[in-house]
């Protein structure tokens, strides 16, 4: 059978602007070649700067934000697209190849209906009629398991949820009947439990279509659910390029075998103890007054260990963080630091409760002042805490940053010069610069790479051993979990539903979240999918 | 700083102020006459003795514009600067501390921006005592509430942020996370809003004075100077175009040196990576 797709060393190309240098033409990807056959999934998987993104736009002959294809040819069905003029792959985009992108809720038009969306593409070419199209758009919606495939066209995009969006998108990309969808990212910005219903239905759709897919994505255990070759990339290389099983079973290369094994890490359970550095007692919090998060909240966490909240999002995980930080007073219960009951507002604490218990932020971006360097931030608390300045100062911003493994050469540089790994680093030095016993840590790996993910988990681990900090570690990660906890609070609709030492909450008998929960998490295994599906007891919560 | 990296516009607007501020400041030993001094006819054409002419009264139009510059130039960046300082740190005020001090002063600066500018200004300037200093507070006043109401827009962005977060839980006092946190972060709508705030100043001026409520005579500025030959363009005589030529060519000036620290300030190093 002929290839669908035929990528032949394809090269794309740059232009980057660094500061207070001249502009310079740099290349994104280094001649990467592969075929696709019809009906088949190929994944592409690497970290944020691999590429994987760029050429899954090439398959399309786009460049996004003045990216160029600057050799190498892209064939569709022996055709090679690149060579194209402007109404050739205007003909192409939108019919035969389809793009699917990772934020549903930006790339939909509140203003319109999502079924007259969907259909704009097939009516625009011409490739059906409009009752035609709704006919189809319904049938869609059936096989990616909208509630009310008849009416669910009917409605704008705020009225449905993340994960109906993103398989309304899937739709969209299906509806004219394309030979090549392009998935970008579908899954990552959701939940695991809607996640994993959102694989299944595109799953379901590609089988029932035909259709031929690139599955973009930096999950690898997602990717094995899904696709029947995958294709490993690394800084616009191929690493390693073969049939699913090669790589998930044999990884032929160090970095594919890193990756496989990223979340393998697991922590010795601490014993148990009664000496508890922060415990909360039946907490209830409520947005301005009325809208309640959490219900009767009751965890406590020992010294010199890591607590684990998990949860979806709008679980309440986050809230609960707010509580002990001070910015949201609960409007029932209390926080106790030591057996001291703390003040619900920050504003009434005294510095030194406020820096006994120091905040870890999910984007490291914006947790840093961008016009501050390493030293300011660094050194602040320094300063503020312990009244230290000048070289002082310098000499233990310098041992910080040498225990966050990262060296003083960082010491003047800004946060914009600094790779996301490195960010969050710096955010862990500045917590550590005020001495804490405590650190709130509201997912500081989620929005990293694995492999930067799992170093600074390791970092965090290695920082526990030597000074005995405790963490509350928010995540909705079981890998992440696994990794680092000692007991484990879950949450689910602002309440705990299961909290204790990590081998009791993560061994049977469960609660039904507790089950679905577990069981959504993607395994690295082929066939990990379909036996979820058939054995699992709680519909997604996600609905 | 690098003095390459400085691009032409910025060279040429600087060069402008430089040269303004020169007149300003050495008018006595720069101007070829005085200031009140009749030295001809009025309105003689240019050349001659007199470079750019003789005005209403047959003074020297060039000696009259460089005294001019002194008062003019003093005066709208006195009440720029005033206004700045008390714009922003009433609006960073209303933004950081949020609720009803945001309220208050917020639904404030509103019934001060209902009313029109120059409206106010005449009457509150009619009522006062004509003295240089109550000119420089009222239009300072005036001008505040815009730069309030750009202040806040700006700064209730940033301490929303995270690091504004951060700073507050670490027990940092207002006025830290005002110029620490906020300020720097919003400095580049605000340079901006500065030259652009400058030449409105002088233009403003220009307007009272024109009108007979700003500076007032025998002593020179631009403004003033176009209402004394106002006259003459009805009879072809360009005296009143220069000093108008002056102010534009002042405000244009400002703001191409503004633009360049613009985009220095919103350049990638340090910046929030929009440049």
């Amino acid at each position: 059978m002929a290839d669908l797709l035929d990528v032949r060393n394809l090269k794309i190309g740059a232009t980057a602007y660094p500061p207070g240098e001249p502009p310079q033409d740099i290349t994104i990807v280094h001649g990467v070649s592969f075929t696709l056959e019809k009906g088949k999934v190929l994944g592409l998987i690497g970290e944020s700067g691999a590429g994987k993104s760029t050429i899954g736009l090439a398959a399309l002959a786009y460049g996004r934000g003045g990216v160029r294809i600057t050799g190498g040819e892209v064939l569709l069905d022996g055709e090679n697209i690149l060579a194209f003029g402007g109404r050739g792959i205007r003909d192409v985009r939108g019919r035969r190849v389809c793009y699917v992108a990772q934020s549903a809720a930006a790339a939909f038009n509140p203003a319109h209906r999502l079924g007259d969306q969907v259909i704009e593409a097939a009516l625009r070419h011409g490739v059906m009629s409009r009752s035609e199209a709704w006919e189809r758009a319904k049938y869609l919606f059936s096989v990616l398991g909208l509630p009310d495939p008849d009416s669910f066209g009917q409605r704008y995009p705020h009225q449905v949820s993340g994960g109906q969006l993103q398989r309304a998108m899937t739709a969209m990309a299906l509806c004219p009947g394309p030979e090549l969808i392009v998935f970008d990212e579908p899954t990552t910005a959701l939940d695991v439990t809607t996640q994993i219903d959102v694989l299944a239905a595109i799953k379901r759709a590609i089988e029932e279509t035909h259709t031929a897919a690139l599955y973009i994505t930096h999950d690898l255990a997602v990717v094995a659910q899904i696709s029947d070759d995958i294709m490993v990339l690394r800084h616009g290389n191929t690493v390693e390029y073969g049939p699913v099983q090669q790589i998930i079973e044999a990884p032929q290369e160090d970095y594919t075998r890193e990756l496989v094994s990223v979340r393998q890490i697991q922590k010795q359970e601490a014993p148990e103890q009664s000496d508890a550095v922060i415990r909360i007692d039946g907490v209830d919090a409520a947005y301005s007054g009325h809208f309640k998060v959490l219900h009767d909240v009751s965890v406590h966490l020992p010294r010199g260990q890591t607590l684990a909240v998990v949860g979806e999002s709008g679980s309440g995980k986050s809230t609960l963080a707010r509580v002990i930080t001070g910015l949201l007073p609960p409007s029932k219960g209390a926080v106790t630091f030591k057996g001291e009951t703390l003040p619900p507002k920050f504003a009434e604490r005294s510095k030194e409760q406020l820096r006994k218990i120091q905040m870890l932020y999910q984007m490291a971006d914006t947790a840093m002042n961008p016009r501050q360097t390493v030293r300011d931030i660094v050194g602040r608390p320094l300063t503020f805490y312990f009244g230290l300045h000048g070289g002082e100062k310098t000499r233990r911003v310098a041992e910080l940053l040498e225990q966050i493994e990262m060296g003083k050469g960082f010491i003047d540089r800004y946060p914009a010069e600094l790779s996301g790994g490195q960010k969050q680093r710096v955010c862990i030095a500045r917590a550590l610069a005020a001495e804490p016993e405590v650190i709130l840590c509201d997912e500081p790996t989620s929005a990293l790479d694995p492999l930067v993910a799992a170093g600074i988990l390791k970092l965090l681990m290695r920082l526990q051993k030597e000074t005995q900090l405790s963490y509350l570690f928010i995540t909705h990660d079981i890998a992440t979990v696994r990794a680092i906890a000692d007991s484990i609070a879950v949450m689910y609709q602002g309440r705990v539903v299961r909290f204790g030492p990590k081998s009791q909450v993560l061994s049977p008998p469960f609660d039904d979240y507790t089950d679905l929960l577990l069981k959504s998490v993607p395994e690295m295994r082929i066939g990990w999918l379909e036996e979820v599906l058939a054995t699992r007891r709680m519909g997604s919560a996600g609905h | 700083m690098k003095w390459r990296a400085i691009p032409l516009s910025a060279w040429i607007g600087l060069a402008g102020i430089a040269a303004a501020l020169i007149c300003a400041l050495f008018a006595p030993w720069i101007a070829p006459f005085g200031e009140r001094e009749v030295v001809g006819d009025i309105w003689l054409p240019m050349g001659g003795d007199f470079i750019l002419g003789t005005d209403n009264l047959g003074r020297d139009l060039l000696s009259r514009l460089i005294y001019g510059a002194q008062t003019t130039i003093f005066v709208a960046l006195a009440a720029t600067i005033l206004s700045f300082s008390l714009g922003v740190m009433l609006s960073f005020t209303a933004a950081v501390v949020g609720g009803w001090t945001d309220q208050g002063l917020s639904r404030l600066n509103d019934l001060m921006m209902a009313i029109p500018t120059l409206i106010f200004a005449l009457i509150v300037l009619a009522v006062l005592p004509q003295e240089l200093w109550i000119l420089v507070l009222v239009m300072a006043v005036l001008d505040s509430t815009r730069v309030f109401r750009l202040g806040r827009a700006v700064a209730v962005d940033v301490t929303v942020m995270e690091f504004v977060e951060a700073a507050r839980l670490r027990g940092e006092g207002r006025m830290w996370i005002i110029f620490r946190e906020i300020l720097p972060n919003t400095l580049s709508p605000l340079l901006a809003e500065f030259g652009l705030r400058f030449a409105f100043a002088v233009l403003f001026l220009s307007t009272l004075s024109f009108l007979g409520l700003g500076i007032q005579p025998p002593e020179a500025d631009w403004g003033g100077i176009v209402k004394d030959n106002k006259d003459g363009i009805i009879f072809g005589i360009p005296a009143a175009l220069i000093p108008g030529g002056a102010i534009a060519g002042l405000a244009i000036c400002v703001n191409l040196v503004v633009d360049w620290l613009m985009n220095r300030t919103s350049s990638l190093k340090g910046g929030r990576g929009d440049g």
